[in-house]
């Protein structure tokens, strides 16, 4: 299918275009379907789109290496340090969510959405790319910023409500989030097709060749825009990876109301290879993105990556999952913990010094720190800033709206100086 | 043959491009290099073989048509910057559905002339990702009716990316919609949707009424930081007029009377201001003729751009004239008049000798063919308006 237009020296590693077979998961099943508080458990069968069938993983939920024939080769160059350094990663960015959520508690945030659960997917895709890359967000991948270098806090900007970005996207590869669902997708593959334009693709040049990586939920997968990305990045062979994290909840609505079959299944359609990975499974995510990244840098076009995990969290602040799912669920989702997962997988190969703990335990608590303390002190924009960056160049209808409203707030101040409003 | 691996600009030993469509002398002579000799062409499975062309650079004073001058003014900016490319449906081998691209494919090659899928929002979606990459992407909206699966990519996020990066992206992409009626089309194909459009803070809108404005507004707008919104009135693509290919492009905003957001006046006269932009500019020159030749002198002012309304000019006027009579296609509920008659009234009350009228569409779907220049604002229509400005 579209593998015809590969290079000869990209990679030829088989990527199943079509639904896998629950057969194909070396590891075992990463889970068993648990029903919904509504009783749309049928939806739970091997093959509908919560089936945990087909998943690449690497590590079981107990923490056990499981050899994979086509996968080994993604992480036979990660070190124990490098795991260290992944979990490090997973444990700090937990704790960046854990204060954020705090903070929206005590009115210091207008809202915050978790990345609860779902750190090993990011940080494990997150730490696939290389500088040159560029990252479209949706709005929870906390953890991709973090891998990404973003000062975290920044990200905070947006939800405390003194910024609609709040960072350089530019110095970063990391654009801004986006709140629309699955609008970016279209921006993602727009700019890999300028990438293809600037003959950043298929060099052979590590520090030249690019591909960029789109993240967006389940929800997002039956939005117009994703199938048009799918059809865009199809038929131009854009270096793109389509990274959809399925975290099985779309606020209240599980993923049975977006899709009948596997959302990776749907890929295929779009002459577009697709791969499930165990979401849960930092390795296994590091994995599955190395190989689409290669494949889009190299010239081999775009892949979608379905990562399987769980919104351990609610949507957001202002959700109450107790209204649509099972206590039962979240508790089998926490024994499945993707921070446990490599925790317990370090210290059985006696890679997790005690030292190492104590010192990330600090470090964590430092990042708290360091979160209250830069959200509470994050200030207020002066009122005029709203009609800044309205346009690149002067309009006029901005400038006479900015002096109109300068001249009147002016007014008061000539009738009662240095006094509050 | 091709792969479909797309890898423009990147030419393989042999002389031929990677990229399908084109030879590599196009893509050298793009990038300003030297260029190969060889110049096969290489084809698309199942199309009819593309030739190269290299026609000589258009110059002097030539009597054009709107749309032949509109394809000037963009081949121009294809061979003045090598960011600028041209995306949509059509626009490729077909030379878009009213030609306005045509020969540009054969002369700048398939990344820079792109047939897009069938999308329209993808197509603006992909065009902003491509701005956020460093590209200048025109985009063509093959008609009017056809823009609203693009709103949303439009006013969410082409409107908003500057100012939500506090100034740290630009999206210079420039959106061009055929518009306007009085062509005899089907459903969908006639409308005038600018004020959704300009009633979008990050938008810029507007719309040239002759071929010599085409052909230097359609640059501007190219040369712009901001998104651009380019409306063309379709029932005018086949006028002709004289249009001076070696205009110096002039800086698309700021002070200077031929800014793209200026307007201009485009008669003179004493006793009534008209305001019209796009295909009702020549309604309002006619209007002009006809009251003349009774006696009464109107002014016609060419908006050309709805956002930023130049209201310094129009306030001018209606100070000289003291009456306005805004005309559009458009709806006249909620509509530019609306604006144009608030403004008018802020500015320049005390001189108003009549409230500002408007002329324009009816709040209905625009209606059938049959019927459709009983909707729309014609001379007659704009001259009885005329009448009750002087009457009252």
């Amino acid at each position: 299918m579209s593998q015809t237009g590969t290079p000869a020296d990209a990679p030829r590693t088989a990527v199943s275009t079509a639904p896998q077979s629950p057969a194909a998961t070396p590891g075992g099943p990463a889970a068993a379907p648990v029903p919904t508080t509504d009783g749309r458990a049928a939806a739970h069968s091997s093959s509908g789109p919560l089936s945990d069938g087909g998943l690449v993983q690497l590590l079981t939920p107990d923490g056990e290496r499981v050899a994979h024939p086509e996968y080994d080769r993604y992480v036979a160059h990660l070190s124990d340090e490098d795991l260290r350094q992944m979990l490090r990663d997973m444990v700090l960015v937990r704790r960046f969510d854990t204060e954020a959520t705090a903070l929206q508690r005590q009115g210091e945030l207008a809202l915050f959405a978790q990345s609860l659960g779902q750190e090993a997917a990011q940080v494990g895709s997150g730490r696939a790319l290389r500088p040159q890359d560029h990252v479209f967000p949706s709005y929870r991948e906390h953890g991709v910023a973090h891998v990404r270098g973003l000062e975290l806090t920044d990200l905070l900007r947006l939800f405390r409500g003194v910024d609609h970005g709040g960072w350089d996207p530019t110095s970063h590869g990391f654009h801004l989030y986006t709140l629309v669902i699955g609008s970016h997708t279209l921006h993602a593959t727009g700019y890999a097709m300028g990438v293809q334009r600037d003959g950043a693709v298929g060099t052979g040049d590590p520090e030249r060749d690019t591909a960029v990586i789109a993240y967006f939920g389940d929800g997002a997968t039956a939005q117009g825009d994703v199938s048009e990305s799918l059809v865009f990045a199809g038929v131009n062979q854009a270096p793109l990876v389509l990274f959809c994290q399925n975290n099985q909840w779309a606020i209240s609505e599980p993923t049975t109301r977006q899709a009948r079959v596997p959302l990776a299944a749907r890929a295929p359609g779009f002459g577009i290879p697709a791969v499930r990975v165990d979401g849960n499974d930092v390795l296994a995510s590091y994995a599955v993105t190395a190989q689409a990244l290669e494949r889009a840098r190299t010239g081999g076009g775009p892949t979608f990556v379905e990562a399987f995990t769980y919104r351990m969290g609610a949507h957001t602040t202002s959700d109450d999952p107790t209204r649509y799912r099972a206590a039962e669920q979240e508790a089998l989702w926490r024994r499945r913990d993707p921070i446990d997962r490599l925790r317990t997988y370090l210290v059985a190969r006696g890679a997790l010094p005690d030292e190492f703990v104590a010192s990330l335990t600090a470090e964590a608590d430092a990042l708290g720190e360091h979160v209250r303390t830069q959200v509470r002190a994050m200030g207020r924009p002066s009122a005029a800033s709203m009609f800044e960056h309205v346009y690149a160049t002067p309009h006029a209808t901005v400038e006479a709206e900015r002096a109109w409203f300068e001249s009147y707030e002016s007014s008061f101040l000539d009738r009662a100086e240095g006094s509050p409003r | 043959m091709t792969t479909t691996t797309h890898a423009p600009f990147v030419r393989e030993p042999g002389g031929v491009s990677r990229s399908h469509g084109t030879s590599s002398a196009d893509f050298a002579r793009v990038l300003g290099g030297t260029t190969s000799e060889s110049s096969e062409a290489v084809t698309l499975a199942g199309a009819t073989p593309l030739v190269p062309a290299h026609p000589a650079e258009p110059t002097g004073t030539q009597r054009l048509t709107f749309a032949k001058a509109l394809n000037l003014g963009l081949r121009r900016a294809l061979a003045d910057d090598d960011k600028v490319l041209l995306m949509g449906e059509d626009i490729g081998r077909l030379g878009g559905v009213f030609r306005v691209t045509d020969g540009l494919l054969a002369e700048f090659g398939e990344d820079r002339v792109v047939d897009t899928p069938l999308a329209e929002s993808g197509i603006v979606g992909t065009a902003i990702g491509l701005a956020l990459r460093g590209y200048r992407p025109v985009v063509e909206i093959q008609f009017d009716g056809f823009v609203f699966p693009a709103f949303d990519q439009i006013t969410t996020q082409l409107a908003k990316m500057h100012y939500r990066s506090r100034g740290r992206l630009s999206l210079p992409v420039v959106i061009r919609i055929p518009y306007g009626g009085a062509i005899g089309a089907i459903e969908h194909h006639s409308e005038s949707p600018e004020v959704l459009f300009a009633h979008t803070a990050g938008l810029r809108v507007v719309s040239p009424s002759n071929p010599a404005e085409a052909y230097a507004m359609i640059q501007q707008a190219v040369a712009s930081p901001d998104p651009v919104i380019f409306f063309e009135p379709k029932g005018r693509y086949w006028d002709k007029a004289d249009v001076d290919l070696d205009t110096v492009t002039l800086a698309p905003h700021g002070a200077a009377p031929t800014g793209l957001d200026r307007a201009r006046i485009a008669r003179p006269g004493t006793d009534v201001t008209v305001v019209a932009y796009g295909p009702t500019v020549t309604t309002a020159l006619k209007a002009a003729d006809a009251a003349a030749a009774e006696g009464t002198s109107l002014e016609v002012i060419d908006l050309r751009s709805v956002s930023p309304l130049d209201t310094e000019t129009i306030a001018a006027s209606v100070r000289r004239t003291g009456r306005c009579i805004v005309v559009h296609e458009a709806p006249v509920v909620h509509g530019t008049g609306a604006e144009v008659a608030a403004r008018i009234t802020e500015e320049c009350f005390y001189h108003l000798q009549a409230p500002v009228l408007r002329v324009g569409g009816f709040h209905a779907p625009y209606p059938v063919a049959k019927i459709e220049h009983d909707y729309l604002p014609g001379l007659d229509r704009l001259l009885d308006a005329v009448q009750r400005s002087l009457a009252f």
